[in-house]
């Protein structure tokens, strides 16, 4: 894998050549007129010459669109009346075209890889993955919401991505990070990066070391009940109003529904995105719900995410891209429970 | 690898177990000879029921893999196994499965006492559970079967429980709830049955299904006389929607009841925050 240095001008020859194969995908920072087929939500088709605008910290969609789109088809029927295979099942035509993500923050490249945890024998994922490129650029700056770092992350960090751009004075580095990266940059006559730059990039990236915090540990070596019997889920919860946002533009929040549709007589069964914050999400058929208080929604949401997820697959299932804490309608901090939760372990 | 496609599947038999028509056995039949050969399960297991158009549900096998025939027994409770409940013969079905861990017949029970215990409809997996041990009787010491339902109109698999009652190697203790006109067999809550059979905990496993409230009545006669939890094995049930431990529904804390489960141990259960 290389590194190389790329201009302004080229990076946009080079986007404008993606273009003409793939379907490139940037950030849409006003919500679009209308729903396309060129849309995603919070993402849009890339213009050609239109300047490429990045927000100041995470997109405002997360890239978890591209993985696990909503609705996404599991498969397909017929329930005309004369059709000779009424109520069959079928497997769907899945879209085999490659699209590029650009513009892609490392927070939001994290999440794949930690989605990939659950969702590694998921072939239909699996098969987002394998089409999906993501072009992603470090953050120079980060908005008060950010915490990444705290996170075991890193502004810098290009883990995830398959071209990572960093910005230098008169232009990028760009680092080309897997065979899809290989494919994205091939036949560009591009410079290797010098020795300096690089060198740059390493002292930067230094300084912002990962791995796991003295609090995180903590957590992590928490027994379960003592988490979950913390006082502060109370108060948690009666603020809280299950809402569900926080799941929904969280970039690791991955559980989803499964319903039935049929639209004159055509019907497929699809998955999209579920919310544990909705009382019916857990509710028996019966009408007992074993989370039938706000209370324990709202601790499960973050139990998941700092305890019940780590236990399962090692790492925590948030990168720290601060979403929620900014569309949060009560104001609930990810990063003040994280730190109540810490307390609780302190106590005796 | 996860897979949302069902068997295609045909009903070959619908049988209404109950006098309320509520629960019913559907007989079901692969479509195509492959699926059938490669099928394999453990009771205990469940599978998800498809109906197109309707949805999924997940329904235990009440079925053991020694019989020749693949047997659902379902109550009509939401959509779809109400769109299930009227289906006829010959109609076609999805099946997704086998789902789940299933009974340890050839583990931690093999060579012991087998003490069942049904209140209800979830009679329905320890019958699969019941037909693998009568399969291989010899590979267990003594089998008590405890089952219990509202009224006599509400036993389920009436034919079989009189055919169990005749073979010998079985105790059998069938109840009901109140008495009943032309009842001549046992009254009583399944706790109170149970507690009079008291069955040893001396080299024994206890499979208990049923309603929350009939599990936690039936623990303490049984802990009276020694038994420990983890001796007791329990199928936990929740909202599934993938039924392949992704989509999160049938989480209780940590424990994912479709994948980790549905069969627990009492002790594991016991460690397990109260979300069931």
């Amino acid at each position: 894998m290389q590194t190389v240095m790329i201009s302004p001008a080229e990076l946009d020859a080079l986007i404008e050549k993606w273009q003409t194969y793939y379907a490139v995908y940037v950030p849409a920072l006003a919500k679009p007129a209308a729903a396309t087929t060129d849309w995603a939500p919070g993402w849009r088709r890339f213009v050609e010459g239109e300047p490429l605008i990045l927000p100041v910290g995470p997109t405002p969609a997360s890239v978890k669109t591209f993985y696990f789109p909503q609705p996404e088809t599991l498969l397909s029927f017929s329930l005309e009346e004369n059709h000779p295979d009424k109520g069959a099942m079928r497997e769907p035509v899945k879209s085999q075209g490659m699209q590029v993500v650009l513009g892609v923050r490392p927070c939001d490249a994290a999440s794949v890889l930690l989605n990939q945890l659950p969702f590694i024998e998921d072939p239909l994922y699996m098969a987002n993955c394998q089409r999906t490129a993501l072009v992603g650029f470090t953050c120079t700056s980060r908005l008060s919401t950010c915490f990444c770092t705290e996170m075991g992350g890193s502004p810098l960090h290009s883990a995830g991505l398959d071209l990572a751009l960093s910005s230098l004075e008169d232009g990028f580095i760009l680092e080309v990070l897997s065979e899809k990266g290989e494919i994205l940059v091939a036949g560009c006559n591009l410079v290797p990066a010098s020795a300096s730059d690089m060198a740059g990039l390493t002292a930067r990236r230094q300084g912002a070391a990962p791995g796991d915090s003295v609090q995180l540990q903590l957590l992590r070596s928490c027994a379960l009940n003592r988490l979950y019997e913390a006082p502060m889920w109370q108060a948690l919860g009666e603020a809280c109003i299950n809402c569900g946002a926080c799941t929904f533009i969280c970039p690791t929040c991955f559980c989803f529904d499964i319903q039935d549709e049929v639209v004159q007589g055509q019907g497929r069964r699809i998955r999209y995105w579920d919310s544990c914050m909705f009382p019916l999400y857990s509710q028996h058929t019966s009408g007992h719900n074993p989370r039938g208080k706000k209370l324990q929604r709202t601790r499960n949401r973050f139990l998941h995410k700092l305890k019940y997820f780590p236990d399962r697959f090692g790492p925590f299932s948030c990168v720290g891209c601060g979403r929620c804490i900014g569309d949060c309608p009560v104001n609930i901090d990810i990063r003040e429970v994280l730190s109540d939760l810490v307390r609780c372990t302190e106590l005796e | 690898m996860i897979s949302f496609m069902p068997y295609p599947v045909r009903i070959e038999d619908i049988v209404v177990e109950t006098e309320d028509g509520s629960l019913k056995t559907f007989t079901l039949a692969f479509e195509q000879e492959r699926h059938r050969k490669g099928w394999q399960h453990v009771p205990g297991q469940f599978v998800m029921l498809s109906v197109a158009g309707a949805g999924e549900a997940p329904v235990g096998l009440a079925s053991s893999p020694t019989e020749e025939t693949l047997l659902c027994t379902v109550n009509r409770a939401g959509m779809v196994t109400t769109a299930l409940h009227q289906l006829k013969v010959g109609d076609r079905l999805g099946l997704r499965g086998p789902l789940g861990n299933g009974f340890p017949l050839d583990g931690e029970m093999k060579g012991k006492n087998i003490v069942m215990i049904a209140g209800g409809f979830a009679v329905t997996i320890l019958r699969a559970a019941l037909m693998a041990v009568l399969a291989r009787r010899q590979d267990y010491g003594r089998v008590t079967f405890i089952y219990g339902a509202r009224s006599p109109g509400m036993l389920l698999y009436q034919q079989e429980l009189r055919q169990w009652a005749q073979r010998g190697d079985i105790d059998l203790y069938v109840t009901i709830d109140r008495e009943a006109p032309g009842w001549a067999g046992l009254v009583g809550f399944v706790p109170t049955i149970a507690a009079q059979v008291a069955p040893s905990p001396e080299n024994s496993v206890a499979l208990i299904c049923g309603p929350p409230i009939m599990i936690k009545f039936t623990m303490p006669p049984l802990e009276a006389i020694g038994w420990k939890d983890e001796q007791v094995y329990l199928s936990l049930e929740n909202r599934m929607k993938c039924g392949q431990g992704l989509c999160c529904h049938c989480n209780v804390g940590p424990t994912l009841v479709c994948k980790d489960g549905p069969v627990f141990t009492r002790a594991q259960v016991k460690r397990l925050p109260m979300e069931y």
